[in-house]
């Protein structure tokens, strides 16, 4: 088994050879840790160490090095938001604990570590239980593929994209666990709409992504990077980001869809009944999702490490998702939330025709120019996305149903008759 | 093969994020569609009624702060307007203006409330209130100004006002009357235009103006269906028969009329404000009156138009110093009536924002 | 200004359609027999010149010797307003016809007139407490229930 390609860091012997230090670091974040590891290991005993074990043991520090940037991005992710929603309201934001409040994330987890966790009566324990981990598992492994700096990728998979787009969605099982086995109705009503939400919303994801493999030719993430050389995939696809862009707001649970824990509405809904440490998981493993997803739309959209100016691959990477990620919080600092009804409104009607448009035309460019798509049908992208999307949106738009009036007869005897 | 499905019963409330106060509403839902409604009231009765009966009869106008604690001006003014006509008698002019000003300043407060927790049940995390929050804070401090409290104020006497104003009071009223109309305006174009609220306010939660009047409907409400009736005009009480202020009138009576409505309102009351300044007359704020009050027996209605709607005390008195009955027509309890018939037939989601625009506190519906 | 409608004028309107419906007229408001009340009302709705459709305030005075309710009727449409008042002689049951079917803003105060006075309303859909549990005894805004329990 091809060691090099399938664990951090470990590079074909000679990689490094003949480069500065700081190269190095503009390549991977610990470089030649895995390397060296993997040279100590193979060279002390030639043949004692079998592969499998290297394979192991390596897998598994990288896996711990990717979980705990991710967890430990968690906390200041939304430190970040609070800092930030504070500066849209008018308020401060935390500033109390530590300085300029960086401490903040420290004092809320200790706060919830420390918490009674309260399972009710009523709840399935087993299931109660097994739900945030269902729920933040998913989520973390999302980060194996993302290709952090050239080469630093913990599994670069070939169907990277793909793998993505299958593991996230199974994070809604744990939603909907969680949801059912609180035996609460606001649980129940937030675990039915997150089906609703990410059956409809899935489809021009997909859809959307497509366009930008059809332009790269694969579906390795590390590839796509690769394939935008010059200008970022933003200008040739406009469109297919714009519809990207909306359906993992839905995906993520952000407003304006974050409806299936809409506080004024269902309390907080599926996760209602937690508390705790329980829902600090829960918490994570949204917020996780959200750097996640940044580092997707980064790397399909921006061209993920690459940067106009000689910095490190990794700081151009975080510094897009930082930059993605405070664009989420804006719209949930500006933007009322949709009805349910409304929300399938924009996903079938909306986004899927859109989707849809935007590969068409990916296809017909592409065959058009089949050796690079020259640079004036930049602005002719844009032009033409905007005026889909202002047609679309006049013919489509998120109105929802009318009132249905339920023929049926009163519920509440004592009203039957007024 | 047909299932057999029976709808799921909720219990909004009394503790839910969006029920403005200790309000419960049994709610059957067919799916996310509401089946049937039946509201459950009483979880802040405090009896004012009867307590009113055991005190004098200006102690009672600190039972009205608490009635409508997001505009307790209003509930003090339509209470000493009550006792004035139970005793025949009539503030002098400047008191007659700083009620007005005051009760049009409570307007404007209660309408930003509104708003803002409107656009929060919407879904609007926290922005729209903060911004709300920051001009109501200046009003809150004028009133800080006049009678050292911001919310429990008991300014208004029977006969008058507590106090005259106090010399710092103008030059901060200037600095707001120059501020707010700004504010407001931001307001407007912040929220109006936008495409989201717009689609979740417009022909949302649709009240006739037919349903409205049987129902007996009252205030922005009533005047968002398209019925001209605000008691500022048609029933002219104290000085507002001298100043000029449109009444806005809505067309659909849906979620979005009511919301707009009350943006307009403000700018009116902004007016009225800004009139009352420059009019106000000199003198003295109140009459002179013995310490406890003897009205002679009788009856009396006394009723303003509240930021909820028609606010009205019926008094009766017995010729003692305590009111023999206290009634309140309390707006927010009565535009309640027809909360159910609104809610039939439309989502989960609509139910928080067609509560929130009829705009009522639970102060005064348990009273 | 509002204005208010003669007592006179409109007990004569009355009784050419109810002879026996009007007890008594005061300047500003008539007292009406109670068990033509709901007619009265309806009349008094649907009536072009009088067109009270709208019932403002519904309350209840405790008079200890009879039971006072008191309906509040506006115009919107010509700017006029009326009061009626229904005595009720009883101490036990007390009811009057409720008047839900002809406005229904009075299903709410009608309530709450039950629930803290004790009269009743025949012919409400929901009769029952609004703001106090099932099961408290007394109604607290009768004379003679006290505050403070000796």
């Amino acid at each position: 088994m091809p060691v090099d390609r399938l664990a951090t860091g470990c590079q074909p012997l000679g990689f490094w050879d003949g480069m500065g230090l700081w190269e190095q670091w503009g390549i991977n974040f610990f470089p030649r840790l895995g390397d060296t590891m993997c040279r100590a290991m193979g060279g002390a005993t030639p043949g004692g160490i079998p592969d499998w074990l290297i394979f192991a043991i390596l897998g598994l520090a990288g896996a711990f090095a990717v979980v705990n940037v991710a967890m430990l991005g968690v906390p200041y992710v939304i430190l970040l938001e609070r800092k930030l929603l504070g500066r849209f309201q008018h308020r401060v934001g935390p500033n109390r604990v530590g300085f300029f409040g960086l401490l903040q994330p420290m004092a809320d987890g200790i706060k919830l570590m420390t918490k009674e966790d309260i399972t009710p009566r009523v709840a399935d324990k087993l299931v109660f239980s097994l739900a945030p981990l269902v729920f933040v598992v998913p989520v973390l492994l999302m980060f194996a593929p993302l290709p952090w700096a050239p080469h630093a990728v913990l599994a670069d998979l070939d169907v990277g994209i793909l793998y993505i787009v299958a593991v996230t969605s199974a994070a809604e099982i744990g939603v909907f666990m969680g949801g059912w086995s609180s035996n609460n109705k606001f649980s129940l009503f937030g675990a039915m709409r997150v089906v609703a939400l990410v059956v409809s919303y899935e489809i021009p994801l997909v859809l959307a992504i497509v366009g930008v493999v059809m332009l790269t030719g694969s579906l390795n993430l590390a590839a796509i990077v690769e394939g935008q050389r010059f200008v970022p995939n933003l200008l040739w696809q406009p469109l297919g980001f714009i519809v990207f862009m909306i359906a993992v707001s839905a995906e993520l649970n952000r407003a304006p869809f974050d409806l299936l824990e809409a506080d004024s509405e269902l309390v907080s809904g599926f996760h209602t009944e937690y508390s705790g440490m329980k829902w600090g998981v829960i918490q994570i493993g949204e917020y996780a999702a959200i750097i996640g997803f940044s580092g997707i739309i980064a790397t399909l959209f921006l061209s993920g490490w690459k940067g106009p100016a000689p910095m490190p691959g990794y700081l151009w990477f975080v510094l897009k998702m930082g930059m993605i990620i405070s664009g989420f919080i804006w719209v949930r600092a500006t933007i009322p939330r949709l009805r349910v009804d409304q929300i399938m409104n924009l996903g079938w009607k909306f986004l899927l025709p859109l989707a849809l448009i935007n590969i068409f035309v990916t296809a017909g460019e592409i065959l058009a120019y089949p050796d690079g798509l020259p640079v004036w049908l930049i602005p002719v992208n844009f032009a033409f996305a905007a005026i889909v999307v202002a047609v679309a949106a006049r013919l489509l738009g998120i109105q929802g149903q009318p009132r249905q009036v339920v023929p049926a007869p009163p519920v509440f005897e004592t009203m039957a008759s007024s | 093969m047909t299932l057999k499905t029976e709808p799921i019963t909720v219990n909004i409330g009394p503790q839910h994020p969006s029920t403005h106060g200790v309000f419960r509403l049994r709610v059957a839902f067919d799916g996310e569609v509401i089946q049937d409604v039946e509201p459950v009231f009483g979880y802040l009765h405090r009896g004012s009624e009867k307590l009113a009966e055991e005190r004098t009869y200006t102690q009672v106008v600190t039972l009205t702060d608490r009635l409508d604690y997001v505009a307790p001006m209003t509930s003090n003014q339509a209470y000493v307007l009550a006792v004035e006509r139970l005793m025949g008698i009539e503030a002098p002019e400047r008191g007659q203006y700083i009620r007005v000003m005051m009760a049009e300043l409570m307007r404007i407060a209660s309408h930003l409330m509104m708003i803002g927790f409107f656009l929060q049940d919407m879904g609007a995390f926290g922005t729209p209130l903060m911004y709300t929050f920051r001009e109501r804070e200046d009003i809150l401090d004028l009133f800080e100004m006049v009678c050292g409290a911001r919310i429990t104020v008991t300014y208004m006497r029977v006969g008058g006002v507590q106090a005259d104003l106090p010399p710092e009071f103008t030059p901060a009223l200037e600095r707001f009357l120059a501020k707010i109309p700004g504010q407001i305006d931001d307001l407007e174009q912040l929220l109006s235009g936008n495409e989201i609220l717009i689609a979740r306010t417009k022909n949302v939660g649709l009240l006739s103006a037919e349903a409205a009047i049987n129902g007996s409907v009252t205030g922005p409400a009533l005047r968002a269906s398209g019925v001209d009736w605000d008691l500022r005009k048609s029933d002219p009480y104290e000085i507002y028969d001298q100043l000029e202020f449109d009444v806005p009138i809505g067309e659909n009576g849906d979620n979005y009329d009511r919301f707009v409505l009350r943006l307009e309102e403000m700018r009116q009351s902004v007016r009225i404000v800004r009139q009352c300044k420059e009019q106000m007359p000199g003198g003295p704020h109140r009459l002179e009156l013995p310490m406890l009050l003897r009205p002679p027996a009788g009856d009396a209605y006394g009723r303003v138009e509240a930021p909820k709607g028609e606010l009205g005390f019926y008094l009766v008195s017995d010729g003692s110093i305590a009111p023999y009955r206290c009634a309140i027509r309390s707006p927010s309890f009565i535009n309640l009536t027809v909360l159910r018939d609104m809610l039939i037939g439309w989502k989960l989601a609509d139910m928080v924002t067609i509560f929130g625009s009829l705009d009522v506190n639970m102060g005064e519906v348990d009273r | 200004m509002t204005r208010r409608y003669p007592a006179d004028d409109l007990a004569g309107k009355i009784r050419t359609r109810f002879p026996d419906a009007v007890a008594d007229t005061a300047p500003a408001e008539l007292y009406l027999e109670r068990d033509r009340l709901r007619d009265v009302c309806e009349f008094l709705r649907d009536d072009e010149a009088l067109d009270f459709r709208a019932l403002v305030a519904l309350n209840a005075v405790d008079y200890v010797d009879y039971f006072e309710v008191v309906y509040r009727l506006v115009s919107y449409r010509h700017n006029h307003a009326t009061v009626l008042k229904v005595r009720v002689y009883e101490r036990d049951e007390p009811s009057v016809p409720s008047v839900t079917s002809v406005w229904k803003g009075a299903e709410l105060q009608e309530r709450e007139v039950y629930d803290l006075m004790g009269v009743g309303f025949e012919g409400h859909p929901n009769l029952k407490r609004v703001f106090l549990w099932e099961g408290f005894e007394g109604h607290p805004l009768r004379r003679d229930f006290l505050l403070q329990r000796p």
